[in-house]
């Protein structure tokens, strides 16, 4: 039995609505408590800021294309594969890091959980091994379902049951936590070198188009009431002009209400909005969206988002969004890697410069910082730079302090080569708000973990919660000046607890924890008609066996289970 | 200017990784200091101090330093790599990596180097006397900048993959070159003053590649164009233009595709 | 009674069958058959069972003979070896899961060792090229479903991969492929007729040594430029005839070998032909794939990708960095130059496949063999020490040449006493463990 008492910090937690108050938390076993005996251990958390650990709401950092990304691009840990004394491994990559370093890195920045974005099913035993080698942070995966053959067939006739029951197959089979949507139809359509751009743009041969997918899975979610909501990379990605595309697919989600056990709320979580906010033709004329898509938003309570904030590095671009990766691959040039994958999705990879000195890059920097700074509920908007695509995870320090310090944001903005244009492109140059620890408390924390439907033990610091805790050297009442104060800060826990154990200590890496992999079982009525599909599908189209298919529970020695069951739904 | 001269007292069983052998590592450094600089053999962690005598000093900067290494350096890894300013000569043959990355300074190799010297070069004039290994100038694995300033002569022969993905600087080979030259090129210049085995130029984006020997076997992708008359690296000729490769993707610059050149002297 | 195991992967190739069925005795100690599986991937199963097979560790006696020694002692012997070399090699790795590659990669880090797989003798120049220019490609059932057009550049699957043409390639129906091998045209480009070229529709014949050359042409063709009469021996109407026949069809892909991996220019045979792949991707769907041999090759790739970011020739011997270079760190150059203090070879048989020369300078350090049968390296090494064969006596994870994870099965059990390799290799990391605790390095 282990218990502490973290002394005098200023604690941040939008779930208990403390804002700053001097407070006393209390830890016991993995959980936080109401109090303590004598015995406990004191940690002086007196000048720090206290929340409860990060959630990292959407990152690819585990599975075959993050690897391919890695190992394809020596030259992204050369000179940098290091190791740092003590009981860490070594740890390489700047912008895709081995999962030794990935989890370290989040640990030290006060992160406890990270949901790997899309999960290939075929492929999901890599997922899951790569999972289980990422050391201290918990983590999930959300299979991708936009355009695998089943949901298209099904949706083609409006068979929700049948989708909601297929897709309980294959969390059950992947071990998978969720419904994520990469570009629907439009991956299916790339099989044949196609795309999908608009949302009424049929997929070939299948006969139905990604507003028709989009707003099935949606009601497929619902109707198994899992933990999170259909998590949703719309078509069109990247190209100036798509704020209508993203409008168009958002408002499918009015009127739809969330069905669930977890408090969680929205039905549709828009991922790495700032790809999706563009106005304008061309780049040349291209705009900034941000603020049509943040009123829009706003508005609608039923819709949660996350930003995908440009870092300006050179970082390595990758989706389930193959078309994408074609075209960004003849933007650039820079070496190319597409997987397609049979009846079910595929990816690809390309790296890339943003930078700084190019109007676009520096546009899309301003275009993710205008989100988060135009959205009125913090509790739905969540920063990501989505990891690697906008850039390394490793950013976020410097995305926060951008946040935080409209000094520090307009002395980027200012300096770019192009900053006139970049000023008239967007409108950051007139947004004078700064995030509050507080706001950034439910953007990083409480928020994803509503979201996630996890709001009853993460996300927060109220007794009962697990204790899942990040300490930062910020003395709220001495806020730090300057933006590198701020990056430094929240680069470097002064302590992080997970699961009630102290793994990180000013940034050195302490213990390795005990980390879970996270997974959704949902039980839903016996259904023949699917279970005849799939025996028929794998008999003929795929190149696995049935049997060969699910991923063992011995991937995830430590798997925490959510149960939902739908068998009444 | 000041100078440091290093002989070697042993050499090592294996190799020795000598990233600790350049004027920006020895600058503002006194003999002893220096060889109290790490040295690196598998696992084994030695000083510099256990494989030179060590005698002189460096200047305050790299710019001010002069280093002269004497002995065998043969099993001598990574010598001069990185450096950015300073002069280095080195009166032997040297193992892999010598020069490279380098960005500055004046680098001379009295004997022959082995592959990947000069990898990645930015800036800076590196001088072999003998022969070169493979991947000379070339990038690092994966990379898509090699060679992208500063002058690199070979006065023997260079091996293979010579100046892979280079996108600038210049690279003279006074003898004979193998196979896959300038391959991936996207801009810079390439003069080989003997003959050159097969493959010169596969994919090339853009630079110049200027052959005075034979070429065994021309890429399907190059097209003559004509005839100038040149002077390359102090010789007047008249060369074939060739432009390529036409299997490749080329810019375009004010809506003129910009190709590739291959000179061969005639 | 004995029974039948169903659904089994086969151990051999990179094929990864997933298919066979294996008929197991009763008391689960003997194979009485296999069904489904080709003719190698029958006789690994077989292998199981053949008499006056090793079953504990064997050291070399002065006079050259071997004698039999406990598990202990030469877990014991091994830790030594590695902690007291400056610079192990630790090579192989293809037959054996990734779960005990992962073990492999913590001893290494601590002794400072450099992990290379087979690539290095096999597909590793496609990795190279892959590093420079990526690779577009897909799972073998897209080629299954959606193939119209298929080419075998370099590579002979009607001997390597047996199965490869009639459970993904040539003949089988798919969804949009209903009718099967007429649905296709195969096309074959080597320097012989191969068995493969006879299953082919067309056979191009290129010149040894000229790929690059052709693949040159085939690209400048697609561009509509002109070319040479002949391009390593075939006429430019020839590829001028092929090149619109691929711009042209719905999906295709092709498929390579050490035809390119092993001829003059090996990487940049391939890079041309992954840029001849991307090119087309501008007219319709085309992909590209490695012909993976060994295995579990791709796993150990994938596995040493995750943990340090390189494919192959990891070096971890400075013991705080991981660093990768073909042609420094590869294993044939390390022996060659003679910068390795010792070997440690499992699950691949380097002996039967790395250059005489290489072999002779291996020979001549401390060497510990981990292999579940006698082969050429066992008996240059100092030990052998047999373990359970991988996909046979026990699980663990394997990638398919298409990086496709399965879980391979176990189907009887392995001789009494024997260790896995994870076993075996998590016993080494303890001692190696104790060893450094002492202040052995």
């Amino acid at each position: 039995m282990s218990e502490y008492i973290i002394k005098n910090g200023h604690v941040f937690d939008p779930v208990q609505g403390i804002k700053g108050d001097k407070k006393d938390i209390f830890v016991k076993d993995n959980k936080i408590v109401d109090k303590v005996g004598s015995g406990a251990k004191v940690i002086d958390a007196s000048g720090k800021t206290v929340m409860a650990g990060a959630l990292e709401v959407h990152a690819h950092v585990a599975g075959p294309k993050v690897n391919a990304g890695r190992w394809y691009r020596p030259e992204d840990k050369h000179f940098d594969s290091h190791k740092t004394a003590g009981i860490t491994r070594i740890e390489g990559g700047k912008s895709i890091p081995t999962v030794f370093k990935t989890g370290y890195e989040y640990a030290r920045m006060g992160f406890t959980f990270a949901m790997e974005a899309a999960m290939p099913p075929l492929y999901a035993r890599h997922v899951h091994e790569e999972i289980h080698d990422t050391p201290i942070i918990d983590e999930a995966a959300l299979p991708v379902f936009g355009n695998n053959w089943f949901i298209l067939e099904y949706l083609k006739n409006q068979e929700i049951e049948n989708t909601a029951a297929y897709i309980a197959w294959v969390l059950n089979q992947t071990k998978g936590y969720g419904v994520k949507v990469v570009n629907p139809g439009g991956t299916e359509a790339w099989a044949w070198g196609l795309n999908c751009l608009s949302i009424h743009d049929p997929v070939p041969y299948f006969d139905i188009t990604p507003a028709e997918i989009i707003t099935g899975l949606m009601a497929a979610n619902e109707y198994l009431g899992l933990p999170h909501s259909m998590h949703l990379h719309q078509n069109n990605l990247g190209n100036p002009g798509n704020y209508t595309t993203t409008l168009e697919s958002l408002k499918l989600a009015e009127g739809v209400k969330a069905k669930n056990n977890f408090g969680r709320e929205q039905v549709l979580h828009s991922t790495h909005l700032q790809f999706h906010s563009y106005k304008g033709t061309n780049w040349g004329d291209f705009e900034s969206g941000a603020k049509e898509v943040m009123d829009y938003v706003n508005r609608q309570k039923n819709l949660t988002i996350d930003t995908g904030n440009v870092t300006l590095d050179e970082t390595t671009t990758m989706t389930a969004d193959g078309p994408f990766e074609h075209h960004l691959n003849s933007l650039n040039h820079l070496k190319w890697i597409n997987v397609d994958v049979e009846l079910e999705t595929a990816a690809g990879v390309v790296p890339f410069i943003y930078d700084p000195d190019n109007a676009v890059f520096a546009s899309q920097w301003a275009v993710g910082l205008e989100l988060a700074l135009y959205a009125k509920d913090p509790m739905r908007c969540f920063i990501t730079t989505d990891h690697p695509n906008a850039g390394p995870f490793t950013r976020y320090p410097r995305v926060y302090a951008w946040l935080m310090s409209e000094k520090y944001r307009n002395e980027r903005l200012n300096t770019f080569k192009k900053a006139d244009k970049v000023i008239s492109a967007t409108t950051l140059a007139n947004i004078d708000r700064e995030i509050t620890l507080y706001e950034l408390a439910a953007m990083t924390r409480a928020g994803p973990a509503k979201c996630l439907g996890l709001s009853k033990d993460y996300g927060g610091l109220k007794p009962g919660m697990n204790a899942d805790i990040a300490i930062y050297n910020i003395n709220p009442d001495k806020f730090p000046s300057t933006g590198p104060e701020i990056e430094k800060a929240f680069a470097q826990v002064a302590y992080l607890f997970k699961d009630g154990k102290i793994c990180v200590e000013e940034g050195k890496i302490v213990d390795m924890g005990k980390k879970h992999t996270f997974w959704v079982d949902a039980k839903v009525k016996e259904n023949k008609q699917v279970m005849h599909d799939v025996r028929e599908k794998f008999l003929r189209y795929y190149s696995v066996n049935e049997n060969n298919y699910s991923v063992p529970e011995s991937y995830a020695p430590h798997q925490h289970i959510i149960s939902v069951d739908a068998t009444q739904a | 200017m000041k100078t440091v001269t290093l002989t070697v007292k042993n050499v090592p069983e294996l190799y020795l990784e000598c990233e600790n052998v350049n004027p920006d590592a020895f600058a503002g450094k006194t003999a002893d200091q220096i060889a109290k600089l790490g040295g690196y053999q598998g696992k084994e962690i030695s000083t510099l101090g256990d494989y030179f005598t060590i005698a002189g000093e460096a200047g305050a900067t790299a710019a001010d330093t002069k280093i002269i290494v004497n002995g065998d350096c043969t099993k001598m890894k990574y010598l001069g790599a990185k450096m950015s300013a300073g002069e280095m000569v080195i009166n032997s043959t040297t193992d892999m990596y010598t020069g490279s990355w380098m960005t500055g300074g004046k680098l001379l190799v009295k004997g022959n180097v082995h592959s990947f010297c000069g990898l990645a070069m930015k800036g800076g004039e590196f001088t072999i006397e003998g022969d070169a290994g493979n991947y000379l100038g070339a990038a690092y694995r994966g990379d898509w900048r090699g060679m992208s300033g500063g002058v690199l002569r070979v006065k023997g022969n260079a091996g293979s993959d010579v100046a892979t993905f280079m996108t600038g600087g210049e690279m003279i080979v006074e003898g004979d070159v193998d196979i896959h030259i300038g391959t991936h090129m996207e801009g810079g210049k390439i003069i080989v003053k003997g003959n050159a085995n097969r493959r010169v130029g596969g994919q090339l984006v853009k630079g110049e590649i200027y052959v005075f020997g034979n070429i065994n076997v021309m890429m399907p992708g190059f097209k003559p164009t004509g005839e100038v008359d040149l002077q390359v690296d102090g010789t007047n000729a008249k060369f074939t233009e060739y432009i390529g490769d036409l299997g490749e993707r080329h810019p375009k610059r004010k809506g003129e595709t910009v190709y590739g050149k291959l000179f061969l002297k005639q | 009674m004995p029974k039948e195991v169903t659904d089994v992967i086969c151990p051999f190739c990179g094929t990864l069958c997933d298919d066979l069925i294996v008929t197991v005795s009763d008391d689960n100690k003997t194979i009485l058959g296999v069904k489904n599986a080709c003719a190698i991937g029958a006789e690994k199963f077989n292998h199981q069972r053949l008499p006056g097979r090793v079953k504990r560790p064997r050291m070399r006696q002065a006079d050259g003979t071997y004698k039999e020694i406990t598990y202990d002692e030469a877990i014991d012997w091994t830790a030594n070896m590695l902690v007291k070399s400056r610079k192990t090699l630790m090579y192989g790795w293809a037959s054996t899961s990734c779960q005990a590659m992962s073990v492999g990669h913590d001893i290494a880090e601590k002794v400072g060792g450099i992990v290379d797989n087979c690539a290095t003798v096999c597909h590793g120049s496609s990795l190279i090229a892959i590093e420079d220019v990526g690779v577009p490609s897909c799972t073998l059932g897209e080629v299954k479903n959606r193939a119209d057009r298929v080419i075998f550049w370099g590579c002979n699957p009607a001997h390597a991969h047996p199965r490869h043409m009639s459970r993904y390639s040539i003949f089988p129906r798919g969804f949009f492929t209903v009718k099967g091998h007429k649905g296709r045209k195969i096309y074959t480009v080597d320097c012989r007729y191969t068995d493969t070229a006879k299953c082919s529709d067309e056979f191009i014949q290129v010149q040894q040594g000229y790929d690059y050359e052709l693949l040159n042409a085939f690209r400048t063709a697609a561009r509509g430029e002109v070319l040479p009469d002949t391009v390593g021996g075939v006429p430019k109407e020839k590829i001028y005839e092929i090149v619109e026949d691929l711009k042209t069809c719905r999906f295709g892909i092709i498929f390579f070998g050490m035809g390119l991996t092993h001829t003059m220019g090996r990487n940049h045979n391939i890079d041309i032909a992954i840029n001849l792949t991307r090119d087309m991707n501008d007219y319709t769907k085309f992909a590209i794939m490695a012909m993976r041999g060994h295995w579990n090759v791709t796993g150990s790739g994938q596995v040493l990708g995750w943990q340090y970011g390189f494919p192959y020739a990891v070096d971890l011997s400075r013991r705080d960095q991981a660093r990768h270079q073909t042609g420094e760190t590869t294993s044939v150059d390390l022996l060659n130059r003679s910068e390795v203090e010792a070997c440690f070879y499992i699950a691949t048989d380097p002996g039967a496949h790395f250059p005489i020369d290489a072999m002779k300078s291996s020979a001549k350090k401390p060497t510990v063999t981990v292999d579940p049968h006698i082969n050429c390296t066992t008996e240059i090494s100092d030990i052998h020490i047999p373990v359970a064969m991988v996909g046979v006596e026990v699980g663990g994870c394997a990638y398919r040449m298409d990086n496709v994870p399965i879980e391979t099965r176990k189907v009887v059990d392995p001789p009494e006493g024997m260790l896995t390799d994870e076993e075996l290799l998590t016993k080494i990391n303890h001692r190696v463990d104790e060893l450094l605790a002492k202040g052995g390095a």
